[in-house]
């Protein structure tokens, strides 16, 4: 492990103004991503920003909005009576996250900037553009069961691992964040980006923007599921996943918003399958049209070509008990 | 008064949940210091050049071993110990340097800057059935025949009324237990002391011995405590063998060296992939008239272990026509060695799914199939069994089990959208006592002090022992006092191949007896006697096995195919048991392994790179809370006059053996979909699926 400094700033403001100021620096939150990577080689900051005493750890209510702290941990956050009746989704995919030990450390800010999984970007010692810009793709013609089937380019087929993140793009929510020149505000389907030919970069973050806190609209109409589909019953990335909100009246589709996990460089908001439901009536043959409509543009690699069939199943299936 | 079969909790439990108990990396020890291996990234070829000057300028950096600067062993026969000698790499992962420092953080920040170029050679690391440089070896683990033939397995695989021929796959495995392998090391006044975490000190001592010219009362190793080994802490490994080189370089300092969880899987051994290529013939009516395995493995090019995969299917069922082989692949990889069951656990994978085949095949019942080919004699031998209950385990087994009520046909149950299926399948696992294991008991201050250099990896060595002890010297168990896991003490065989309780047993009982007869119920203070475990005459009349039957209940989504398991319930019959606790935990131990291997357990490779991808515990899958639901194990009360005076055979193991087939004929039952190749993954099942 590389040798770095430790700063504790006293506010945020400067915590970022640290950050920006200085390539080598990086924030320390949860630390359940970061310090796996100062160990493997994987993240070598010359300075560790301390932020986890400047965000906020409060969940807030103005207008029957909530706005989500981004120091609150995935435990509290999963555990709060708010989330977990007007937004079961997210509370869901919360729970299906990690391991309760983890979710005790992680947060909502950091939760959603965690690395991906890929095996060769956690290896030093293999090629990967992510982590070495220009180095290759270890993972084409690799071991590609968690990699993505929407989305990647020819330089990463990476996916995004947060689950949390997933039911977030399903439901809307913004982001706040502070930047070296004030904050701003970015909608959560907008954070991450897709690999195209500068895999390195995760999200439209800028060096030193700090997230503050993430920020839900008034809960959508309908029923809302997150299903998270693995090889082992916890403690295991999604090899796919579905956040679905769906509002179904008089067997008729009123509104339907639904993401993908484990399948993406980032989450992957549905957009053509919510159109293929709305207004559509709410039967096995609409869901299994949606999910064709989306999986049109799947691309699956050697060796996850299986994730096509089980996304569709498993969207057909979680639609299916919504409605 | 009848300390054997006591369920008494473990001695060392107390100080293992409260952290007090003290594992070889947190020996204390004045002003240690610290090493980090530094691994090759290339699979074959040669040290061109390695650049440490980087590190050696480091604050905190002692020292950079390298092949330049690291002693000249005294034997390199064991190339896997024989670490950092030349430039050779002949694995992707082998060590080529270590650093060693003030802290660990140093150590491995400074290994990290330690910087190598290679001349480069092609590797070959692929294992496949098709090889045309597969060999036969002479002899496969322990030593026993590689081929065997009896009859002619294709004529009768002609005339069957019915046959099954197909091959299963099972994937490369890593031990990873707790514990990472982990030294402490002290070269003091020409006296090595190694405090490893180890499955045998006194084998221990005497590799290590060897590798660096020692006689062996210069090494003392002491291994109180193991957070697990499974077998891979069987043998020393490379880390060892670094550990010692690193003391010796740095006399009066103690050295610590620790694997980290990613360089467990190219340097703690492994248990090879197999290929099994399986061939049964039967009648009509279900008796077997052929038996053939052909198996195909890998072992590495700079030391070979062959793995005795087909020996259970040996001695399993009678039939008249019986042929097993084994052939290797010498790859550039990593050295494979011991783990749990070696042979047995992969080797009843094929063969015990092929009965399930069968079964079906002839319409006759898993269990009645097994039953009809119980063998009045071991097939491969003649001998007679010196107990087998094999059938009585199935019966018992089918009958807590529920299975009288089981719906044979494949893929009709569904229950709240799961299709439910069950399995069965056979375990057997050898009963083996090893001769020259010595114990010795002394009354001292009023007690009696009963030691042997047994090490505990987690079994209950600690709180067997005693109780064996104290039924011989017919005291309270509480009176004995334990003392193992120490070189100091008498000479003890591995923790290995489920023979520690029967061999350090029979050695404690024989030395407690012969103490009683010599000294009588009021020994004076000092009294002592010792006995040493001798060869048991009755091996060359009786095949001595333990037996189980394990049975599962599978469910898989039908419409994710998710793979789950409520249900795993094993039968054995093993001999006497000591302490019905901690045999429990042995046999749920193996069964969650076994499991774990069904589902989830699989080192990913990549030929690319000549590397294990999926390295670390987040991605190597084994099973965890949410996956073990209800897990049974029960036993027969089985008597066995000849295996060893105590009657006790070894549990270690056969838990595992047999548990990865009955899933995957569970699964089968559910879905129809027959898996030959483990582990079974949703992806394999989804195409069968409504």
């Amino acid at each position: 492990m590389k040798p770095f400094t430790y700063d504790s700033p006293a506010d945020a403001g400067t915590a970022v103004r640290t950050v920006a100021a200085d390539p080598s620096a990086v924030f320390l939150a949860g630390g359940t991503n970061l310090v796996d990577h100062l160990k493997l080689g994987v993240a070598r900051p010359g300075r560790l920003v301390d932020i986890t005493h400047l965000t906020s750890t409060e969940i807030t209510e103005r207008d029957g909005l909530l706005s989500i702290g981004a120091g609150v941990r995935n435990s509290d956050l999963a555990a709060d009576p708010r989330i977990r009746s007007r937004y079961p989704v997210l509370a869901e995919s919360l729970l299906a996250g990690a391991s309760g030990q983890l979710r005790n450390m992680a947060t909502t800010g950091g939760n959603p900037l965690q690395r991906t999984r890929c095996a060769y970007f956690q290896d030093v010692t293999t090629p990967c553009n992510k982590r070495e810009p220009g180095s290759g793709c270890s993972a084409i013609g690799g071991y590609t069961r968690y990699h993505a089937i929407f989305g990647a380019s020819e330089h990463c087929v990476a996916t995004h691992p947060s689950d949390l993140a997933v039911a977030l793009a399903a439901l809307d929510a913004e982001v706040s964040a502070l930047g070296a020149d004030g904050a701003r505000t970015i909608p959560f389907t907008e954070l991450h980006r897709l690999p195209g030919d500068i895999p390195e970069r995760d999200t439209v973050l800028a060096h030193g923007d700090l997230i503050t806190s993430i920020d839900l609209p008034a809960p959508p109409a309908g029923e809302q599921r997150y299903r998270k589909v693995r090889d082992r019953a916890s403690y295991a990335f999604a090899l796919v996943s579905v956040a679905a909100v769906l509002a179904v009246e008089d067997g008729t589709i009123v509104d339907a918003r639904i993401a993908f996990g484990g399948v993406a460089h980032k989450p992957w908001r549905a957009w053509q399958a919510e159109d293929v439901l709305r207004g559509a009536p709410a039967t096995d043959a609409t869901f299994r049209a949606a999910a064709e409509e989306e999986l049109a543009q799947a691309r699956p690699l050697p060796g996850n070509e299986f994730k096509v069939p089980l996304l569709t199943r498993t969207l057909v299936s979680v639609l299916r008990e919504l409605s | 008064m009848t300390a054997i079969g006591e369920p008494l909790v473990r001695r060392d439990g107390a100080r293992k949940v409260t952290g007090t108990a003290t594992y070889a990396y947190e020996t204390p020890a004045d002003a240690p210091v610290f090493c980090h291996p530094v691994q090759a990234t290339v699979a074959r070829g040669r040290i061109a050049a390695i650049h440490t000057a980087e590190t050696e300028v480091l604050d905190g950096v002692l020292d950079v071993i390298t092949y330049r600067s690291a002693e000249r062993l005294a034997s390199t026969a064991d190339a896997e110990l024989a670490v950092l000698q030349d430039r050779e790499v002949a694995f992707r992962g082998q060590v080529i340097g270590l650093v060693v420092a003030e802290t660990p953080e140093v150590a491995r920040h400074g290994a990290e800057l330690v910087f190598a170029t290679y001349d480069e050679r092609e590797h070959d690391t692929e294992l496949s059935a098709d090889r045309d440089d597969l060999y036969k070896p002479e002899k496969v683990n322990p030593a026993v025949p590689t081929d065997t033939a009896a009859g002619d397995v294709d004529a009768a695989m002609a005339s069957a009324d019915v046959t099954v021929e197909q091959t299963y796959r099972t994937a490369m495995y890593h031990n990873n237990p707790l514990e990472p392998h982990a030294t402490t090391a002290l070269w003091d006044n020409h006296v090595l002391t190694l405090w490893d975490s180890t499955q045998g000190v006194h084998p221990s001592r005497k590799a290590i011995a060897k590798v660096f010219g020692l006689p062996e009362e210069r090494v003392r190793v002491v291994c109180p405590y193991v957070g697990g080994g499974f077998g891979s802490k069987g043998l020393p490994h490379a880390n060892v063998a670094l550990a010692a080189m690193a003391a010796r370089a740095h006399p009066g300092r103690p050295v610590k060296l620790a694997l980290t969880r990613q360089q467990m899987f190219s340097l703690a051994g492994y248990r090879t992939p197999t290929i099994q290529k399986m061939r049964l013939g039967a009648t009509r009516d279900g008796r077997l008239t052929a038996i053939g395995l052909d198996v195909v493995e890998q072992t590495s090019r700079i030391k070979e272990f062959a793995e005795q995969t087909a020996l259970p299917s040996r001695m399993m069922y009678a039939a008249p026509n019986r042929r097993t082989t084994h052939r290797l692949a010498a790859l550039d990889v990593p050295v494979p060695s011991w783990m749990r069951a070696p042979g047995e656990c992969p080797g009843m994978f094929g063969p015990e799914v092929a009965m399930d085949e069968l079964a079906y095949e002839l319409g006759i019942d898993p269990v009645e199939l097994r039953v009809r080919n119980e063998p009045e004699v071991d097939p491969e031998s003649g001998n007679p069994f010196s107990s087998r209950h094999l059938v009585d385990c199935l019966r018992e087994g089918a009958r807590r089990f529920g299975w009288d009520s089981r719906d044979p046909r494949p893929g009709v149950r569904l229950e709240h959208g799961w299709q439910v299926g069950t399995g069965v399948a056979a375990s057997v696992y050898p009963s083996s006592t090893r001769p020259g294991s010595t114990a010795v008991v002394r009354f001292e201050g009023g007690r009696y002090a009963v030691e042997i250099g047994a090490a505990d990896l987690g079994t209950g060595a600690w709180t067997v022992l005693p109780q064996i002890a104290a039924e011989a010297l017919e005291v309270p168990v509480e009176a004995i006092d334990m003392r193992l896991g120490d070189t100091a003490y008498p000479e003890a065989a591995v923790a290995g191949g489920s023979a520690g309780t029967a061999t350090w047993g029979s050695a404690v009982f024989e030395a407690a007896r012969t103490f009683r007869d010599k000294y009588g119920r009021d020994p004076a203070e000092g009294a002592e006697a010792d006995a040493t475990t001798g060869d048991n005459p009755a091996r060359k009349e009786y095949a001595m096995y333990a037996f189980g039957a394990q049975f599962a209940e599978a469910r898989v989504h039908a419409d994710t195919g998710e793979i789950r398991v409520p249900r795993l319930l094993g039968v054995f019959a093993a001999g006497r048991i000591v302490n019905p606790r901690t045999a429990r935990s042995q046999f749920l131990g193996g069964m969650t392994m076994g499991l774990s291997m069904a589902l989830h357990e699989e080192s990913v490779w990549d030929p690319r790179f000549g590397q294990v991808v999926n390295h670390d515990l987040a991605e190597y899958h084994i099973a965890v809370n949410a996956d073990v639901d209800d897990v049974q194990a029960h036993w027969l009360d089985e008597r066995d006059p000849h295996v060893n005076p105590l009657g006790v055979k070894g549990i270690g193991e056969i838990g595992i053996v047999g548990t990865a087939a009955a899933v995957a004929n569970a699964v089968f039952h559910a879905t129809g979909a027959r898996i030959r190749d483990l582990p079974i993954t949703l992806d394999k099942v989804l195409a069968a699926l409504p």
